[in-house]
């Protein structure tokens, strides 16, 4: 059982205890613990319980990499799903959930049950996916739902802050041990702008935990005394706390800063976005784990791990540690464990040939030192109580029991390559450390396509604490252009080449195979790896799949090369052969909290306002989005539902009068001599020929022929000429018609201006209209001096007005365009003086209604991008004089001008009820895959007040050829809904109300 | 998230402030064309592993569309150059070239 030892621990704060909680159980730590130091400082081993098979697990590792010891810390709103103990710090009343177990941790059914086990060999979810759909709806997926899954979402709303950062910085390094630090130095000394990240509490990577000293001082000091000289530097920013979790196309990187924890204030995360000329990868190494069977048992730990807890937090694994080692770093654990009075019963070195100095030493300190052995299994379940030791090439028969309670093991390192290869860094197999490093030769590149970062130290493959420090001291002066010069000087400690292993023992059988994990946050055994390239999966990436070997939140760290040197072993080919699959961002798990930063609620997105948004929200409208736009749906008074709002509205711009704030439709100036030719080529209709003073309706498509935009443009000048755009349509064909005039007709003289924000726009529609905007006076708005589709300016009430003839409800209708600071001040005359005349605002929802009872067609309703004017009988407004016109060859292919296409008609439930909208009318011919074969989809459909019954619109088969037949539209539940075709324009069919 | 420099404003920002529009030069077939013409002009895309010639718009800047070079593998992006021509200018040509030997010919 761990333990906390009575002295030691540089880390922690033996005066300041703090109290935290376990699955609701109450202990001790002290101020500088992790969870998963204070837990096992309290005797705690058992963390977990494995995502696939419910295994007990414990803590493995005492950093980000860590994959067994996930939980859940906190509760309520603030609750934080997966939290990797290892690295989160103690903090007063902390709350500790484990996950994946049920009903408890030491008592799983789903481990008692197999369940896992029996359920998810390798390439479970492929295997599954090729069973008929029923077995994987109804046995699959409820079971997995129920057992898989990381951990517990919080509920409600997050209560805390978060927010992102913006930085740029000449160097960014990426990791603040020693290496990183003496980067930073050097670049900081160049005067470049730098920036230092460091993911833990504390800086200084490994060197201060292994004691050696840098620079002539102790390792903790030369670490302080760097800080401070970087501290001082105006060029500089230290960032603890922080891990940068992404590289990025041309250099963009991103960290997440923990600010909350610690005792700190502020956000609870800060998300950096920086853009690093340089970034400097000095993330370090990982550890590997070495595959035996019951190496994910409680207790089994990295070895330096194990050194980890020891001198930082003055905990111990266990009263009698076994080591097990491929290379000569674990010894020093061997030699720590013994220094610090823990019983070390064994070292079993898996080299025939044994290790180098360090071996040697921890010999001289009468340490047992077995060569060429390994660990065939360990015994025990929820804890170690011992080991079997055997010859590390034999089958693990015959082994001798070594009683133990904990086991620290080394299956080498792997240099963090993570941030090198995520924006496509390439990797080198060092065949002489065992390891893939980044390969300064096919280093990331940026903009400029030269090299965008540089991996230092253990990062780069140096694990040495002098060839980390001197490498990065080399490749700084190299990529900064300084001068040569000297590293600070360390000592050095010659080391025996280290050995990998697939398996061990390496001739093991299928048994202890199934109980050695490679990826324990995944599950995923020798044995699977080896089921995989038995079933063909011999390509990394294929493997991985099948297996899920270093998916999720492992991304490699632990598993990488584990598992590929047991799938290069199943092959039959070297391990560079085999390659590496990709390492994906995040390099660990980032909160989504982080990533939305303070875009979240009203900040979510920008909302646009028209500058009569006040008054509508004053008058509590109900609010539609349209874009970014909200606008009015429908003014509801106290009681009224919306519906009948709306049907209040529609009745009043028929009967007197109604005002639309419209100021979101698209006003796009279009100025220039080339002006009308550049819009005849713009509209399907004719522009150029409309006379100053005049509105004409214009219909835009795309190449394809494909209606895209419509609306009213007005002549407002020989050379100008105001387009109206739909709400949605404004910034898409502004830059539309920017697009054609730079990379078409780039000789055209034309200018086009979005002024779109620069007017607000009141509708006047009703047989009032007229009244209402002479009651305001200034201008001669009368049948003669303003008729349909004419356009004048003047003063209405003394605000400098254009007034529009133009409907959209097909009622008596003016179109006032004011700026948009005068906008309020008219509405408010408007309603002012129309109150005795009923002048009642309407919504969006109540301007829906009123064009469709007149059969104006939509852009987006009606049309979805494969729709004709011609579909739309708009085929009048084609110029048929016009040879070129965008869209018009499009029109000619022989698909569109097939009779047999879906045209607009108006459709009449035969009960008078409201169609649903998108609904299919079905024939009863079947097509070739046996579904009904459709005729035709309702695309507006709504109660009209003025009719008291339900209208729609629709694209029919033939439609206007088939006035009087009656479809058949299949709907929810079996029913059937019956609609006749009818004309389009169902209320003043010959259009009187226009003029009022 | 690439970086691009507006050649009209002379801004250099994140992609995120501009709209990609897809391949440049495009030879636009009108009335008169044949079935051929129309179908390459609109659905026939360049798509080179390698170096393209793009459309962009700075949309949330000064508005304009310009070009640029980039290779698709790497990310390089060889130079931005203004809309209202029919091809790189001569100088960026020859800076392809001297990155990527062999282009246009073999390295499109
Ligand atoms: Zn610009």
């Amino acid at each position: 059982m761990s333990f906390r030892l009575g002295h030691g621990g540089r880390l922690i704060d033996r005066a300041r205890p703090l109290g935290f909680s376990f699955d609701g159980r109450r202990m001790t730590g002290f101020a500088g613990d992790t969870l998963a130091a204070a837990l096992l400082g309290a005797g705690e081993t058992l963390m977990g319980r494995s995502f696939k098979y419910h295994r007990p697990r414990g803590a493995v590792a005492a950093g980000v990499e860590e994959p067994n010891a996930l939980m859940g810390i906190g509760s309520g709103p603030q609750a934080e799903p997966n939290a990797r103990a290892t690295v989160v710090e103690l903090a007063e009343g902390l709350e500790a959930t484990s996950q994946n177990r049920w009903p408890n941790l030491a008592l799983d059914i789903g481990q008692l049950t197999g369940l896992g086990a029996r359920l998810m060999p390798a390439g479970f979810y492929y295997k599954t996916f090729i069973h008929p759909r029923a077995a994987w709806k109804h046995v699959f997926e409820p079971v997995i739902r129920r057992a898989a899954g990381l951990g517990r979402a919080p509920r409600g709303p997050d209560p805390d802050r978060y927010e992102q950062l913006y930085a740029f910085a000449d160097v960014v390094v990426a990791g603040g041990g020693v290496a990183g630090l003496h980067a930073a130095r050097l670049a900081a000394e160049a005067g470049r702008r730098v920036i230092v990240f460091e993911q833990a509490a504390h800086w200084g990577g490994r060197a201060p935990v292994e004691g050696e000293p840098v620079g002539g001082l102790p390792a903790d000091a030369w670490v302080a005394a760097q800080l401070a000289d970087l501290a001082a530097r105006p060029n500089v920013t230290l960032r603890a706390r922080a891990t940068v979790f992404g590289l990025h196309d041309h250099g963009y990187l991103l960290a997440e800063e923990r600010c909350g924890e610690g005792g700190g204030t502020g956000p609870r995360r800060r998300l950096w976005r920086v853009r690093a000329g340089l970034t400097v990868v000095a993330c370090g190494a990982f550890e590997r784990p070495l595959p035996f069977a019951g190496n994910d048992r409680p207790g089994v730990m990295l070895a330096a791990a194990v050194r980890d807890y020891l001198v930082n937090w003055a905990v111990a694994p266990g009263r009698a540690v076994a080591v097990v080692t491929g290379c000569d770093d674990a010894y020093r654990t061997a030699m720590a464990l013994a220094g610090a009075g823990v019983r070390v019963p064994v070292v079993a070195d898996l080299r025939p040939g044994g290790g180098g100095a360090l071996a040697a030493r921890a010999r001289a300190m009468g340490l047992r030192v077995a060569d060429g052995a390994c660990i065939a299994r360990v015994l025990g379940g929820r804890s170690v109580t011992g080991v079997v030791l055997a010859p590390a090439d034999g089958d693990g028969s015959g082994g001798e029991e070594i009683a133990c309670d904990a086991v620290a093991m080394s299956g080498g390192w792997s240099p963090a390559v993570h941030l090198w290869s995520q924006p496509g860094g390439g990797l080198a197999w060092d065949a002489d450390r065992g390891l893939f490093r980044p390969d300064p030769a096919r280093a990331p590149t940026g903009a400029d396509g030269r090299p965008m970062a540089v991996a230092v130290g253990a990062a780069a493959g140096e694990l040495a604490l002098d060839a980390a420090l001197a490498d990065a001291d080399r490749a700084l002066r190299a990529v900064l252009g300084l001068p040569a010069g000297a590293p600070p000087v360390t000592a050095a400690t010659a080391e025996a080449p280290p050995r990998t292993a697939a398996m061990l023992p390496a001739r093991a059988g299928h048994r202890l195979r199934a109980k050695a994990f490679l990826d324990f946050q995944n599950d995923v055994k020798v044995s699977d790896i080896e089921l995989a390239a038995r079933e063909g999966y011999v390509s990394v990436e294929h493997a991985k799949r099948y297996t899920t070997l270093g998916m999720a939140t492992d991304q490699g760290k632990l598993s990488n090369v584990a598992g590929i040197a047991v799938l290069a072993e199943a092959r039959g080919t070297p391990v560079p052969e085999v390659g590496t699959t990709t390492f994906r961002p995040p390099f660990v798990p980032v909160t989504i909290g982080g990533l939305a930063g303070e875009a979240s609620g009203p900040l979510f997105q920008p909302v646009r306002m028209t500058p009569l948004h006040g008054w509508h929200a004053a008058r509590g409208a109900v609010w539609e989005p349209v874009g970014l736009w909200r606008r009015a749906y429908a003014y509801p008074a106290t009681g009224e539902r919306t519906a009948d709002a709306v049907a209040r509205e529609v009745l009043a711009v028929r009967g007197r009068v109604g005002l639309l704030d419209a100021s979101t439709l698209g006003k796009i100036l279009v100025r220039g001599p080339d002006a009308g030719r550049f819009l005849d080529m713009l509209y399907v209709g004719m522009m150029s020929t409309l006379p100053v003073g005049r509105c004409r309706y214009g219909v835009m498509c795309n190449e394809q022929g494909f209606v895209t935009d419509d609306g009213v443009v007005a002549r407002l000048g020989s050379e100008t000429f105001l387009c109206h755009t739909t709400t949605g349509g404004a910034d898409r064909i502004h830059g539309w018609m920017e697009e054609w005039l730079q990379t078409e007709w780039w000789d055209w003289k034309v200018w086009t201006l979005n002024l779109t924000e620069q007017f607000a726009q009141i509708a006047v529609a009703g047989p009032k209209a007229r009244v209402l905007l002479e009651r305001l006076g200034g201008m001669d708005v009368s049948r003669e001096a303003q008729p349909f589709m004419r356009w004048a300016e003047g003063r209405l009430s003394g605000i400098a007005a254009r007034v529009f003839r133009i409907s959209f409800s097909g009622e008596l209708s003016f179109e006032i365009a004011v700026a948009a600071s005068d906008g309020p001040a008219l509405w408010e005359r408007l309603m002012a003086e129309g109150a005795d005349l009923g002048v009642t605002p309407y919504g969006t929802e109540a301007m829906h209604v009123l064009r469709a009872e007149k059969g104006y067609i939509i852009v987006g309703d009606e049309t979805d991008g494969t729709v004709t004017p011609r579909d739309l009988g708009l085929e009048r407004m084609i110029a048929s004089g016009k040879a070129d016109f965008i869209g018009r060859r499009g029109m000619e292919r022989a698909h569109l001008v097939d009779p047999g296409r879906w045209r607009l008609v108006g459709l009449a439930a035969e009960d008078g009820a409201v169609l649903p909208e998108g609904a299919y009318a079905a024939t009863d011919a079947r097509n070739a895959n046996g579904q009904r074969v459709t005729e035709g989809r309702v695309t507006s459909s709504y109660f009209s007040p003025t009719l008291k019954c339900g209208i729609a619109l629709g694209l029919v088969r033939r439609g206007p050829e088939r006035m009087g037949e009656v479809l058949a539209f299949p709907a929810a539940g079996g029913r059937v809904l019956k609609a006749r075709i009818v004309e389009p324009v169902f209320h003043d069919k010959d259009g009187a109300r226009l003029n009022g | 998230m690439l970086m691009l420099t507006c050649p009209h404003c002379g801004v250099t920002a994140e992609e995120t402030e501009f709209a990609p529009g897809g391949q440049a030069h495009l030879k636009r077939q009108g009335p008169g064309s044949s079935d051929d013409d129309f179908e390459a002009y609109l659905f026939a895309r360049a798509n080179p592993r390698g170096v393209h010639l793009e459309r962009w718009r700075h949309a949330f800047g000064c508005g304009k569309w310009f070009h640029a070079a980039r290779c698709t593998v790497t990310l390089e992006v060889f130079g931005t150059y203004p809309a209202r021509t029919a091809g790189p200018p001569a100088e960026l040509r020859a800076a392809i070239a001297a990155r990527r030997p062999g282009w246009p010919e073999g390295g499109r």
